[in-house]
């Protein structure tokens, strides 16, 4: 244990993602030693965007306004929708240049012993978006693991009475792995590639 | 023993890192095992899906300094899991399962040889589809609590062992009680819904499957009054149950 601020510091750091104690104690150390220019820049970071970036209203992507980037782009085709877990799936799938409709940014995916299911994601809002008839296709680009396959089956059996085209992520997604680290040409592939489903 | 060898289910996954995952696993031999799965994440992971929840693995495993494990190796025995996945209904009562093996199995290397080998037998039966997923799921929780020492008396009175069948089941007693014990909060029953329970014990399919979509419902709702009596918190997975 460290005194007063130090250690709110490391407990802090400790409740993010991917950071155990020992990383935190490292993470915080290194401020200790860091430039305080560098330090003010990261702290107004970090409450910047908090303060400037939402959600969007339409899919639920990052975004710098009331739309995100793609949702307020004209030129971006409004009959496919490409759903993903989280909105750096959205960049993922982006870099791959392949993909040029809309997206929905589930907020993660169905896991029932990690306490989320269905009414925990942003499905509800994506079944009202395909109400009027207007997208024709949707693309399930979950992860390639267990929570991304369930959250896939549970999304085409919910759309097919809605006679739309459905389609899943294919070939050259290895099984098992997270969509982040794809990289762009087998993630290309896998959308050249996707193959319709029927529940 | 640094490097051991067993076959095992996986429970449970959770992110650790950039690219790794920590593995629960079932194990034969070892019981419930939690070990680093190196890498995983990465497209290019030589595991694959082979340790995602409910996958039957042979496992070649370090054994650390700390309590966590390392997975050097893992060879495919049967993939309940992936067959699960495409399945909602099945998938939510294998989740069922899995979190039930897990708390019943409260010591960390304590073997429990037959509530591994009642949940491999659990996910065959729910992959195979031979058998309504609700019935599998609720004969595999009646036998796991059984052979954990929380058996439901089902044929006769708990207390004074008046031969039953009796409408009345005492959660807190563990079982069927006869009209002169039964016990102030304890529940009426169908008599069918206690024979239906009983069938799911026994392992009787033909007489399990000739009941009805009621007694199905009314028994599932004792099983699981039953379950969270024996299981301190309640179990995440069970509101998300989906009952065909
Ligand atoms: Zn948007
Ligand atoms: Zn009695």
């Amino acid at each position: 244990m460290y005194e007063g601020v130090v250690q709110d510091l490391i407990d802090e750091l400790g409740m993010l993602p991917g950071i155990g104690p020992k990383s935190a104690q490292r993470i915080a150390f290194h401020i200790l030693a860091a430039d305080p220019a560098d330090v003010r820049r990261l702290a107004k970071t970090l409450i910047e965007v908090k303060e400037k970036v939402q959600f969007c209203r339409i899919c639920f992507n990052v975004a710098q306004a009331e739309l995100c980037r793609i949702c307020s782009d004209p030129r971006r085709d409004t009959t496919v929708i490409c759903v993903v877990e989280e909105s750096k799936d959205v960049v993922a799938v982006e870099r791959t240049r392949e993909f040029r409709g809309r997206y929905h940014v589930l907020g993660g995916a169905i896991n029932p012993i990690g306490g989320v299911g269905p009414d925990d994601l942003h499905i509800r809002e994506l079944i009202a978006r395909l109400a009027d008839g207007s997208v024709t296709e949707l693309i399930l680009a979950t992860d390639p693991n267990t929570e991304g396959e369930v959250t896939a089956s549970y999304l085409a059996r919910q759309i097919a009475p809605m006679g739309l085209t459905v389609s899943r992520l294919a070939s050259g997604l290895p099984m098992g792995g997270d969509l982040e680290w794809a990289d762009e040409v087998t993630l290309g592939r896998a959308f050249e590639g996707r193959r319709t489903v029927s529940p | 023993m640094p490097v051991y060898r067993d076959e095992g289910v996986v429970l449970r996954t959770m992110p650790l890192g950039e690219a790794d995952r920590i593995v629960t696993l079932f194990t034969r031999r070892n019981g419930r095992v939690r070990a680093v799965a190196k890498g995983i994440r990465r497209t290019s992971s030589r595991f694959g899906a082979r340790l995602e929840p409910a996958m039957y693995v042979d496992l070649q495993l370090h054994q650390g300094r700390s309590s966590l494990d390392t997975v050097t190796q893992a060879v495919l025995l049967a993939p309940y899991g992936a067959v699960l996945a495409g399945d909602y209904g099945r998938h939510t009562a294998a989740a069922v399962m899995l979190e039930t093996s897990e708390r019943l199995t409260s010591e960390e290397r304590e073997p429990a040889l037959r509530l591994f080998l009642l949940l491999v037998g659990g996910l065959r039966t729910l992959a195979s589809g031979e058998h309504p997923s609700g019935l599998v799921l609720d004969a595999f929780l009646l036998r796991a609590l059984a052979v954990s020492g929380y058996g439901m008396a089902l044929d006769d009175c708990v207390h004074c062992g008046e031969p039953g069948p009796h409408p009345s089941v005492s959660v807190a007693a563990g079982g069927i009680v006869c009209p002169r014990c039964r016990p102030r909060g304890a529940a009426s029953a169908s008599l069918a819904a206690v024979g239906l329970l009983a069938d799911l014990l026994h392992g009787d399919w033909a007489g399990a499957e000739a009941t009805d979509a009621r007694t199905r419902r009314e028994s599932a709702g004792l099983v699981a009054a039953y379950l969270q009596w024996h299981l301190e918190r309640g179990l995440r997975a069970l509101p998300h149950l989906e009952r065909a």
